[in-house]
């Protein structure tokens, strides 16, 4: 049997990609690893350093705490939004007439951008004129998220899962949606109950759409920014100030270019490095 | 490109790795590589190895930046052995 040469030449379709990715990623990438190794006096004055604020950041208490705050609300929101998002698909009727209705309400939280809804929730929040707030110290609890670091807490994953569950909602109605009927009746049959349903019809396919939402929810929380900067500043003191407050804080209000290059790579390097983590586990659990 | 801040080490570290890659390219076409299962808990090709052995240096390197201190001769060659022990039986 003669076999046919392979000439594939689909890869070349990805070439504009590259070019496209190359521009907008990898130079400033490169750029910011060069930064990172000089002390920049001005755009003309540079003189190398090594790395010199490699050391200064991953010694920094500051980044430290910074670090493991960033670490905490990643994992807090992860742990509310995406039960919650499931819990919130599983109720939404799908043959229904309001259907389209209920999707397009609950995307309503998506359409706002960041620092509108950090002003909603500011405003939301405020213990002398706010409905929360209000609401919460006439029943008498003690609520202030402007001096009390639990309550600014509370109130910035509070935020935030206001914010981002619909995202994991709908994501996961797009999952259940494309589940067959049959696969219902079956389980029916076989007298599942509800749980058992969701166990073992439900999540097995809802995989695909969960380390999606996962990936994006992990992402996206890890570099927060805009929401607390509105709403609480990063205060009260430091409890609320996450790794891009800070390093916007060293970058732009003090114009320490060196460090916070060396700040970007090492963040950028931790994102790495849970994005993959997290994709291998999934790979593994795909191997068996 | 004197907007880039180029200097001599990172020019070096960046065409190494240009350069790593080329090779992994060229080796790719000339040998198609294989998904595998070594001492690594995945199945991975050369390619993935690859990238864990990048991902590694990094930390090694980052890891004793943030306890030894700058001198980092001995993490790259930790992080080079390390590369070659993934290549080979990863």
């Amino acid at each position: 049997m003669i076999v046919k040469p392979r000439r594939d030449k689909a890869w070349l379709g990805v070439l504009p990609v590259l070019l496209i990715v190359a521009f907008s990623a990898v130079v400033p990438l490169m750029t910011v690893v060069n930064y990172s190794v000089q002390d920049v006096l001005d755009f003309n004055t540079r003189f190398f350093v090594g790395l010199e604020w490699y050391e200064a950041t991953l010694t920094d208490p500051r980044f430290q705490a910074a670090f493991f705050r960033q670490l905490a609300f990643s994992a807090t929101i992860l742990i509310i939004e995406i039960p919650l998002g499931i819990l919130v698909a599983r109720g939404i009727p799908r043959t229904s007439k309001y259907t389209g209705l209920i999707i397009v309400l609950l995307a309503i939280p998506l359409l706002i951008p960041w620092n509108v809804v950090g002003t909603i929730w500011q405003l939301f929040a405020r213990s002398d004129i706010g409905l929360l707030g209000v609401v919460l110290n006439s029943v008498g609890i003690d609520y202030n998220y402007t001096s009390n670091p639990a309550d600014a807490w509370v109130t910035l994953v509070a935020m935030d899962v206001w914010h981002w569950t619909s995202l994991v909602a709908l994501l996961s109605f797009a999952g259940l949606s494309a589940i067959p009927p049959a696969f219902y009746q079956a389980a029916e049959i076989d007298g599942a109950g509800s749980w058992q349903i969701f166990r073992f019809v439900e999540l097995p396919r809802l995989r695909s759409v969960l380390v999606i939402a996962v990936l994006l929810r992990l992402m996206d929380s890890f570099m927060i920014y805009t929401e607390p900067f509105v709403l609480t500043g990063g205060g009260p003191g430091n409890t609320t100030t996450f790794l891009s407050q800070y390093l916007a804080t060293m970058a732009v209000g003090q114009f320490d270019l060196g460090p916070a290059a060396a700040f970007s790579v090492v963040y950028f390097l931790f994102t790495l490095l849970f994005c993959w983590l997290f994709y291998t586990s999934v790979i593994r659990e795909d191997d068996g | 490109m004197a907007w880039m801040a180029w200097t001599g080490p990172t020019l070096v570290f960046f065409s190494s790795i240009g350069i790593a890659l080329v090779i992994m390219t060229l080796w790719e076409i000339r040998s198609p590589t294989r998904l595998r299962r070594g001492f690594l808990p995945i199945s991975t090709t050369r390619g993935d190895r690859f990238f864990i052995s990048l991902l590694s240096a990094a930390f090694i390197h980052l890891l004793w930046l943030g306890i030894i201190g700058q001198d980092v001769w001995l993490a790259s060659l930790l992080a080079i052995t390390w590369a070659w022990i993934l290549m080979r039986w990863g």
